[in-house]
């Protein structure tokens, strides 16, 4: 299943995205083997393809070759980031109903021990006689990183485009970083973690943060290997709501998926914010305030009942 | 007869300019000879025996839970994301703390020009070692991978306060090791005398580390000149050591560690609590060595002066540490606030302080309270109240994040250490106990050569 994933995957990464991706999905791992031969007869079963200029073609799968699995970054390209980009978070609070969509599609996509949360989703009240909203907090992927300041082997690293990733291949397991973390956004393989195999005797990749390694620290990555292929991070995607958007501060863009915004004018109009400025951490992702929301507060209450029990 | 001679030859050794008549020189060596039948090291009695058995089992159980540990992982132990660092954490600083005393006995009151203190160096040093390797291992049970240890050596960033403590504790190990040596060679020389009594291969022993010295008159003066230099470089090293400890916790943003004290109101605990393992141990040795004619009444009347204030200053710096933020009740450090002074840890809290710090202030205050048993008991107070003290400088700041602890499993919210947490402490603590105990049974638990050295120089 998993080689037959890969093999998925290759296919997106020729360039042509799979319009139909229903069909790329159910082809068989044989037909793609076949097709890489010289001199492949036409199978005579079609495939939709959507070429590089935005037509949607027909393509005979035996003449569909698979590219070669692309091998994930390599460390020292994981550590360096993707050059002239900046990226950035906008949390919409006043669309967040506590769904927790994000937090099901981020666990999954990470294969985080089950248990563990990267994404946390929080009541929020500022004081007694103000409304209560839903925070969800995420890895905030600071430019003034505490985490990365105290980490005494270079583990925890912050890359030229923003993101702070982890390599669990150098961490030592200190936790200090999660002292100076002031989000709480860190989170600890305290044991082994309780992943398929399979999934565990991969190589590590800081921009997949696969596999989870006993003893080490984890966060979330701003999932940097999407971001890596254009596109958006698993919670972003996940969320229907269209709480988080995510873009490039240098293309000043961000987009929920749906809707894509002009990054300035949002937090400018929005009265965007960052949490706890004071410190000094400058994060990169931002708040929308609740205000005008979409749902009132009390329809997240049952949801956090079920997963907090 | 036999003796007289050997004792000649320690005295030639140690009065290099030969300044005492040959008359007097007799004397003097009767004198010496019973000074050195006193302080050589003894055999463990029955109680000695069952002490070191005792101490054993509970390192071979705090083995099997680091065994347990290993095998598993951090999830035998309670720590969770948000209390993530625990007893081990707070057993670390309690050790670096109890370390520093070395420096404070030796070298602090030898430069200072001290001389009462002269028969405590030896257990100073002794405790200083213990302690400080067991600092070192603790710090190695607390990390997720402990196999990547020798990562902090080729990959540590200069940039991380663990890195500076790395440094530290390593310089202040050496250092701590060559001050507990180089005083020891001269009594090396006495002990190699008494090859008969001593076991074959505690004698090979001491013959390993100590043969070379002669106790010619130059050896001396080098040993006098490298003391010095220790002594001397050991005070900032020690300074540094604790306050970079304290720092692992005031480089961060948490309400009770984010605070610009916690350099001097380490160092000023670390100094109480290494005098009042001190005087703990100078007790229990001179009961279990009958040492009660070197380490005399006034002894034990000055260490408690010297307890009192200790005791008084660290007080100070948690007036300093806790008054301006209970004055101010900012947001952010309420609930920690209210936790300490009134909440789940105020009774350990109020422990901490009462018993750690103001009993045995008031209990040394008074003349009578100098005597031996008193502080003794002043002493172990001093001790229990330090390492519950190191326990809520770690655990309650943790429990208080600034976001809530909320979209997490109940178990994450609470802090209580699990067995093998227990275990791994307790056996950490039996074993510095234990390396005391042995380091007492191979060499004497007072200078002999230096009780020898002042005893002349009072005669004359």
């Amino acid at each position: 299943m998993n080689q037959e994933n890969n093999s998925r995957r290759d296919f997106l990464l020729t360039g042509i995205a799979a319009a139909t991706l229903a069909v790329g999905c159910n082809s068989k791992k044989d037909a793609f083997e076949a097709g890489a031969e010289d001199g492949a007869v036409a199978s005579g079963k079609k495939i939709k393809l959507l070429s590089v200029d935005g037509e949607v073609i027909e393509v005979d799968e035996a003449f569909l070759k698979p590219v070669p699995h692309l091998p994930p970054v390599s460390n020292t390209e994981a550590r360096i980031g993707i050059p002239g980009k900046k990226f950035v978070m906008v949390i919409d609070l006043s669309r967040c109903k506590n769904l927790k969509h994000c937090q099901s599609a981020c666990n999954h996509a990470h294969d985080l021990n089950p248990g563990e949360n990267w994404i946390k989703v929080d009541p929020m009240q500022s004081a007694d006689h103000t409304a209560p909203y839903w925070e969800p907090t995420t890895c905030m992927h600071c430019d003034e990183p505490p985490c990365v300041k105290v980490c005494p082997v270079d583990a925890t690293f912050k890359r030229e485009d923003g993101i702070v990733l982890i390599d669990s291949d150098r961490c030592i397991g200190c936790r200090f970083c999660m002292a100076a973390c002031p989000y709480s956004a860190r989170v600890f393989n305290w044991g082994e973690p309780d992943i398929l195999a399979e999934v565990a005797n991969q190589l590590y990749s800081a921009e997949t943060s696969i596999p989870q390694k006993k003893g080490t620290v984890g966060k979330c990555d701003f999932c940097a290997d999407m971001t890596r292929e254009g596109m958006l991070p698993h919670c972003v995607s996940a969320c229907p709501n269209g709480v988080f958007a995510f873009g490039d501060m240098n293309e000043d863009t961000v987009t929920n998926g749906t809707e894509t915004f002009r990054f300035s004018d949002l937090i400018r109009d929005k009265a965007g914010y960052r949490l706890m400025e004071d410190l000094g951490t400058k994060p990169s992702v931002y708040y929308l305030p609740p205000v005008s929301r979409n749902f009132p507060f009390e329809s997240g209450l049952e949801n956090d009942k079920t997963q907090n029990s | 007869m036999e003796n007289l001679i050997i004792n000649e030859k320690i005295t030639k050794g140690q009065l290099p300019k030969n300044s005492v008549s040959i008359a007097n020189h007799k004397i003097i060596s009767i004198a010496d000879e019973k000074i050195i039948s006193d302080l050589l090291p003894q055999k463990f009695g029955k109680a000695g025996k069952i002490w070191v058995g005792v101490l054993t089992a509970i390192c071979l159980v705090g083995l099997y839970a680091y065994y347990r540990q290993l095998r598993y992982g951090l999830i035998v132990t309670s720590m969770r994301d948000y209390v993530s660092w625990g007893i081990y954490i707070s057993n670390f600083v309690f050790f670096v703390a109890i370390s520093l005393v070395g420096s404070l006995i030796t070298a602090v009151f030898r430069l200072a020009g001290v001389k009462w203190g002269s028969p405590l160096t030896r257990i100073a040093e002794i405790i200083a070692v213990a302690a400080i390797i067991f600092a070192s291992l603790i710090i190695i049970v607390d990390m997720g991978s402990p196999e990547r240890f020798y990562y902090l050596f080729i990959y540590g960033r200069i940039q991380s306060p663990i890195i500076w403590d790395v440094i530290v504790i390593t310089t202040y190990f050496f250092i701590s090791i060559l001050l507990l040596y180089y005083p020891l060679l001269p009594d090396i020389q006495i002990l190699l005398r008494f090859k008969q009594s001593t076991g074959k291969r505690l004698y090979r022993f001491y013959s390993f580390i100590g043969s070379f010295w002669k106790g010619t008159p130059e050896q001396f003066r080098l040993s006098e000149k490298a003391i010095n230099i220790l002594c001397i470089t050991i005070i900032p090293v020690a300074f540094t050591i604790h306050t970079v400890t304290s720092w692992l916790f005031a480089t961060t943003y948490r309400p009770g560690w984010d605070s610009t004290n916690f350099g001097a109101y380490f160092i000023s605990g670390a100094f109480l609590v290494g005098a009042g393992a001190v005087v703990v141990a100078m007790y229990i040795f001179r009961k279990a060595q009958h040492l009660e004619k070197y380490i005399t009444e006034d002894h034990f009347e000055k260490m408690g002066r010297v307890l009192v204030l200790l005791a008084l200053l660290y007080l100070y710096f948690n007036m300093n540490e806790f008054l301006t933020p209970f004055f101010k009740m900012k947001e952010s450090e309420a609930e920690y606030l209210n936790g300490l002074f009134s909440g789940n840890f105020a009774p350990l809290f109020w422990f901490a302080i009462l018993i750690g710090m103001i009993v045995p202030t008031l209990i040394l205050l008074f003349k009578k309270g100098r005597k031996p048993l008193p502080v003794f008991i002043a002493g172990i107070m001093v001790v229990v109240g330090a390492w519950f003290k190191r326990y809520l400088i770690v655990t309650p700041t943790l429990l208080h994040p600034f976001l809530p602890m909320h979209d997490v499993p109940e178990s994450y919210r609470h802090y209580f250490p699990s067995w093998e947490e227990w275990a791994i402490t307790l056996g950490s603590l039996a074993g510095a106990m234990l390396i005391i105990t042995i380091l007492a049974r191979i060499f004497p638990i007072i200078p002999i050569q230096e009780t020898i050295t002042e005893q002349h120089e009072t005669t004359k």
